[in-house]
């Protein structure tokens, strides 16, 4: 099977492979394959399998699968909220992140560690603290259970960290200097931080953002105490995959784990390539 | 005067960086900051350019009250020790930037930049990254990037301190070559004295916060104001109560005046020697001779000798107890 298609992918062979460069000697071929079995056997084998599942029913089942209308509404739904969260979390992320780095202010500290705490804290736990806060019996009066609000507030929560970590050290790494040059030569605040600062930011916030979203598309925990799970409405992809599954059926699971699986790959490409522009725009 | 600093004062917490500095710089000529660190020379470049806000006291640029400028406003070329180069825009957009934001048209911004880029000597590295040039490289980019704005001033802060003795020694002599031609008024600071002498027109020096002395470099050196602009100018070695300048004493062995003493030590650096003489007060005093005087002196170790200061030769009474016998300058190690 497809164990047998990705095992031989071992140092002897790769020691002339390396396309234009230099044969691999001894140590760093063998480094190579332990580097190969290893993602092999922890990422590329268990995707195909994913992947195989899913062509089971054959491509035919696969679509039927995927544009059944409630799980194309989970589709809708997981894809379309881990996007808007994402890009909320590209604006506020930055913005905390700024906020870390360059403004002084009390209780500073403690709010460095709290940034943390989505990171930190077990999804279920979590979940709980939102529906106690934002459920039925919510202190502030705020009742969103079983909303797609639910849905998009635990996403928040548990993506806060990615962007403002990532942006984080990049950001204290830059030399006021160069703001200073770019200020000297005319430039404004905002065209410094358009031209001068945000290219050089743009990888920091990429890599948060492809985080971000591949953790929200895949989020379970958090959700579904106050999300309800209701069909058509609040159900995510990640509920769905587990009423498939039990329902005993592990293909319909396996074709919408694929479909967020490309999904997923799709947006961390795109990703890039906007990185690239904006550096490149400058 | 294109740059006057009046009564200007600036403190960071309980260090005081300047105190009540008033400095005029004339047009067209390239003045030296010359101190110590911490001196506080960085901290008036950067009041004059906006980029600190000065506590008390004013700062006119061409006749224009800069005080309350911001630095966007006050047209000045800035040029970093560590380059402050745009990292990630090529080397041709680097010097661009300035133009883009005034929105000048294409194709004028094009001519300049290549202008600015034979100027540097940059023309065939126009489209690299900063990352693939070499510190100097680097700096003269900078300087073509902040001339690009036709600055009123340009001011460069310790613009060579990054750089190697060589790359220092040859950027110095360009920028002198370059200012020749440029003719924009121009203010570096620095730290080495010799950059000083042999680049600027005209020196300041700041100490503790303080103007200690402002002239031409031969005025510094002939006639300094006190004991630190002697000693921080050149080598001094102590004679009774005075510094003198050690190249300036002159021994004999068949004078009848002068200081006696015996030479207690000879070395030969190059050429030039160094005597000293322990006078018989018990003062050890340098002398430095050039190869030729010295042989023709014929000096014997241990023999009795007389200094006498040549006519006209700086001198700066010294109140300092510790004596001066190295003619090493006294340049602030970091």
């Amino acid at each position: 099977m497809t164990s047998a298609a990705l095992a031989p992918s071992r140092s002897p062979r790769n020691r002339r492979s390396a396309r234009g460069g230099l044969p691999l000697t001894r140590v760093s071929g063998l480094g190579l394959g332990v580097a190969m079995v290893w993602f092999s056997l922890l990422v590329l084998i268990p995707l195909a399998a994913v992947a195989v599942t899913a062509a089971q029913g054959g491509w035919g089942g696969f679509w039927r699968t995927v544009t059944n209308e409630q799980t194309a509404a989970t589709l809708r739904l997981t894809v379309g909220t881990a996007l808007l969260v994402t890009l909320v979390n590209i604006v506020m992320g930055t913005l905390i992140a700024w906020v870390l780095v360059r403004d002084r202010f009390i209780g500073k500290r403690a709010l460095e560690v709290l940034i943390d705490v989505p990171f930190a804290l077990p999804t279920i736990v979590a979940g709980l603290v939102l529906l106690s806060l934002y459920g039925p019996d919510s202190p502030l009066g705020v009742n969103i259970a079983n909303t797609r609000t639910a849905v998009f507030l635990a996403f928040l929560f548990v993506t806060l960290p990615f962007i403002v970590r990532t942006v984080q050290p990049v950001l204290a790494e830059l030399e006021p200097e160069s703001e200073e040059a770019a200020a000297s030569l005319g430039a404004s605040r905002f065209t410094t931080f358009r031209r001068i600062i945000l290219p050089s930011l743009t990888p920091a916030i990429a890599a948060g953002a492809a985080l971000s979203f591949a953790r929200a598309v895949g989020e379970y925990g958090s959700l579904i105490l106050l999300s309800g799970n209701l069909p058509m409405r609040t159900e995510v992809a990640s509920v769905r995959i587990l009423s498939s599954i039990e329902n005993d059926n592990p293909d319909s699971a396996a074709a919408v784990a694929v479909v967020l699986l490309a999904v997923s790959l799709a947006v961390i490409v795109a990703l890039d390539v906007i990185a690239r522009r904006v550096i490149r725009r400058g | 005067m294109s740059i006057e600093i009046v009564n200007v004062g600036k403190r960071f917490g309980d260090f005081v960086a300047l105190d009540d500095v008033s400095v005029s710089i004339p047009s067209g000529r390239l003045t030296a900051l010359l101190g110590p660190s911490g001196g506080g020379k960085s901290t008036l470049l950067r009041i004059i350019a906006g980029l600190e806000r000065a506590d008390t006291g004013t700062v006119r640029i061409e006749g224009v009250d800069a005080t309350g400028l911001p630095p966007q406003k006050r047209n000045v070329g800035f040029v970093f020790q560590h380059y402050a180069a745009f990292k990630h825009l090529t080397v041709r957009r680097n010097v661009a930037f300035g133009l883009e934001i005034r929105k000048r048209p294409r194709d004028e911004i094009r001519r300049r930049v290549d202008e600015l880029l034979a100027l540097v000597h940059l023309e065939q590295f126009a489209d690299r990254l900063p990352a693939q040039l070499s510190g100097g490289q680097r700096q003269r980019m900078a300087l073509a990037r902040a001339l690009a704005v036709e600055p009123t001033v340009l001011l460069l802060d310790e613009p060579f301190g990054a750089l190697d003795a060589k790359v220092r020694k040859e950027l110095r002599d360009w920028l002198r070559r370059l200012h020749d031609e440029v003719h924009v008024t121009t203010v570096f600071v620095t730290h080495d004295q010799e950059e000083a002498l042999e680049v600027a027109d005209e020196i300041v020096v700041i100490n503790d916060g303080r103007v200690e002395q402002i002239g031409s470099p031969d005025e510094l050196y002939d006639r300094p104001a006190n004991e630190f602009v002697m000693r921080f100018l050149g080598p001094v070695t102590r004679l009774g109560d005075q510094l003198v300048r050690p190249h300036d004493l002159q021994l004999s062995i068949s004078d009848a005046d002068g200081v006696v003493g015996r030479v207690t030590r000879v070395t030969r650096i190059g050429f030039e020697t160094r005597v000293e003489v322990t006078t018989a007060g018990g003062q050890p005093v340098t002398v430095t001779l050039t190869r030729n005087e010295f042989q023709a002196l014929n000096i014997q170790l241990d023999s009795e000798i007389r200094i006498r200061l040549a006519p006209g030769s700086p001198t700066t009474t010294t109140t300092a107890t510790q004596p001066c016998a190295e003619t090493s300058t006294l340049i602030p190690t970091h």
